[in-house]
């Protein structure tokens, strides 16, 4: 079947069988390999992404589903070359080590952010409860965080 | 049939009818995982979550298709506090309640809510129509129900009475992303608590005898709590799994249960 969407404010299509996953779909067929596969059991949030509003690991999600959704992936956040104050607050707090989960977080904060400008710290660690990282131990990310909060990013 | 994205509940139940071979899809947040394990190679899928009749929530009537999300905000205190503990806020935002009732895993956290106000449970076919099925009628084993191959679920029925206090609890190794090793609803109505507990049975059960005992209590001591916590400690029926061992999910069954009696009493 082909599917289109609308990615990154960009229409796109892809021929695809429905049963695949749409982490599958983006980064094997639309070049878009921001979205992490680092489990495709819904476990640890690298492959987040936004569908019509909602939050969601990407590999739980049936491409087949998607016809005429409204997606953002991790290539959608930056403004161009520059990048998001999230990417950059991330980055200034050196909550970056691998890097793995870093397009889940981007794509969480982006979301919480939108819908909660100034979260509490009980709000944050529920609103990444989702998102696993291996590396930072979460201080140097929810530092990142906080100093984003308030900041009407 | 590859994949059809079904946008009302007649669509579904044609397709159901015409492919008995394709699988339902709500959430995905259990079928993706086994399609992500090779255990699935799907016939065909019909999508169900944008059916308008299944994401209606009004009254007694819960739609199969709404999603955690929006139960973590209703008004049933107990099914909004096991909604926010199902997974992650991404899983949330995907899973629904019919999902959870489909897949009948014993561990299901949306299971011993339904057990406890004795929820019945909605289903339709294109031949037959609209069946209502009583909830330990529809849960016969692990991962096992009494749906027909051409049925779908379309929404969880609440009893006219609705419990005046309602509690759950479950224990997990961690705070999130847990898939319980016990959990527990207390409802407390008119006639008395009702106690159903998951994971410590195929289905979902009632703990019926303490419910008995408990209930023949005019004041509540701290002894009948604790006679209260031993029998259902007996009365559950848990195995030992990767998960944890009969002996503490029986420990955990009683612990949990009178904390939530105690709980409802405070409310
Ligand atoms: C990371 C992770 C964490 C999880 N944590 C929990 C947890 O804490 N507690 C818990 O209980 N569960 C948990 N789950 C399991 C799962 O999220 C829930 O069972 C969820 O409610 C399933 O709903 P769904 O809409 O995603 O189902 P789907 O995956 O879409 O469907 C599941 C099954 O039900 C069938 N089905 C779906 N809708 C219907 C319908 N209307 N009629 C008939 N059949 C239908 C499908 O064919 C399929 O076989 C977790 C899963 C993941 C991946
Ligand atoms: S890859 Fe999707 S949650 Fe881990
Ligand atoms: S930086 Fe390595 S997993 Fe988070």
């Amino acid at each position: 079947m082909i599917v289109t969407f609308t990615i990154n404010g960009e229409e796109r299509s892809a021929t695809v069988a429905g049963w695949e996953s749409l982490l599958t779909v983006l980064r094997d067929n639309l070049g878009l390999a921001g979205s992490k596969n680092a489990c495709e059991q819904g476990e640890c949030g690298s492959c987040s992404v936004i569908v019509d509003g909602a939050n969601l690991c990407s590999c739980l999600v049936m491409v087949g589903d998607c016809e005429g959704t409204t997606i953002t992936t991790v290539e959608g956040i930056a403004h161009g070359s520059v990048l998001h104050p999230i990417q950059q607050a991330i980055l200034d707090e050196g909550g970056v080590q691998c890097g793995f989960c870093t397009p889940g977080f981007v794509i969480t904060a982006a979301h919480l952010f939108a819908a909660n400008p100034n979260p509490d710290e009980e709000a944050m660690r529920e609103a990444f409860s989702g998102n696993i990282c291996r590396c930072t131990g979460y201080g140097a990310l929810l530092r990142a965080f906080d100093r984003l909060a308030g900041d009407g990013t | 049939m590859d994949f059809l994205a079904a946008g009302d509940l007649s669509t579904a139940l044609d397709a159901r009818a015409e492919h008995p071979e394709a699988e339902l899809l709500a959430g995905g947040t259990d079928l993706m995982v086994e399609v992500n394990l090779s255990y699935h190679r799907p016939a065909g899928v019909i999508a169900v979550r944008s059916c308008e009749e299944l994401l209606e929530w009004e009254g007694r009537r819960i739609g199969a298709a709404v999603t955690w999300a929006r139960l973590e905000d209703g008004p049933h205190r107990a099914l909004a506090q096991l909604a926010r503990t199902i997974g992650s806020p991404q899983i949330r935002a995907a899973g629904t309640l019919g999902g959870n009732v489909a897949t009948a895993s014993p561990a299901g956290d949306g299971l011993p809510w339904i057990a406890a106000i004795d929820a019945e449970i909605e289903v339709a076919s294109q031949r037959r129509g609209t069946r209502i099925i009583a909830w330990d009628e529809f849960f016969v084993g692990v991962k096992e129900t009494t749906l027909a191959p051409d049925e779908i679920i379309t929404a969880i029925l609440l009893p006219e009475h609705m419990p005046v206090s309602q509690e759950f609890a479950k224990v997990g190794v961690r705070n999130v992303m847990v898939i319980a090793m016990v959990n527990c609803v207390v409802a407390r109505g008119e006639d008395g608590f009702r106690v159903a507990l998951g994971s410590v049975a195929p289905v979902p059960i009632r703990a019926y005898r303490a419910e008995e005992m408990i209930n023949a209590e005019t004041s509540i001591s701290d002894a009948a709590l604790t006679e209260f916590a031993r029998i259902v400690s007996d009365e559950v029926r848990p195995i030992s799994d990767h998960r944890s061992t009969e002996a503490y999910r029986r420990h955990a069954s009683g612990v949990l249960a009178r904390r939530l009696v105690e709980r409802c009493l405070a409310a």
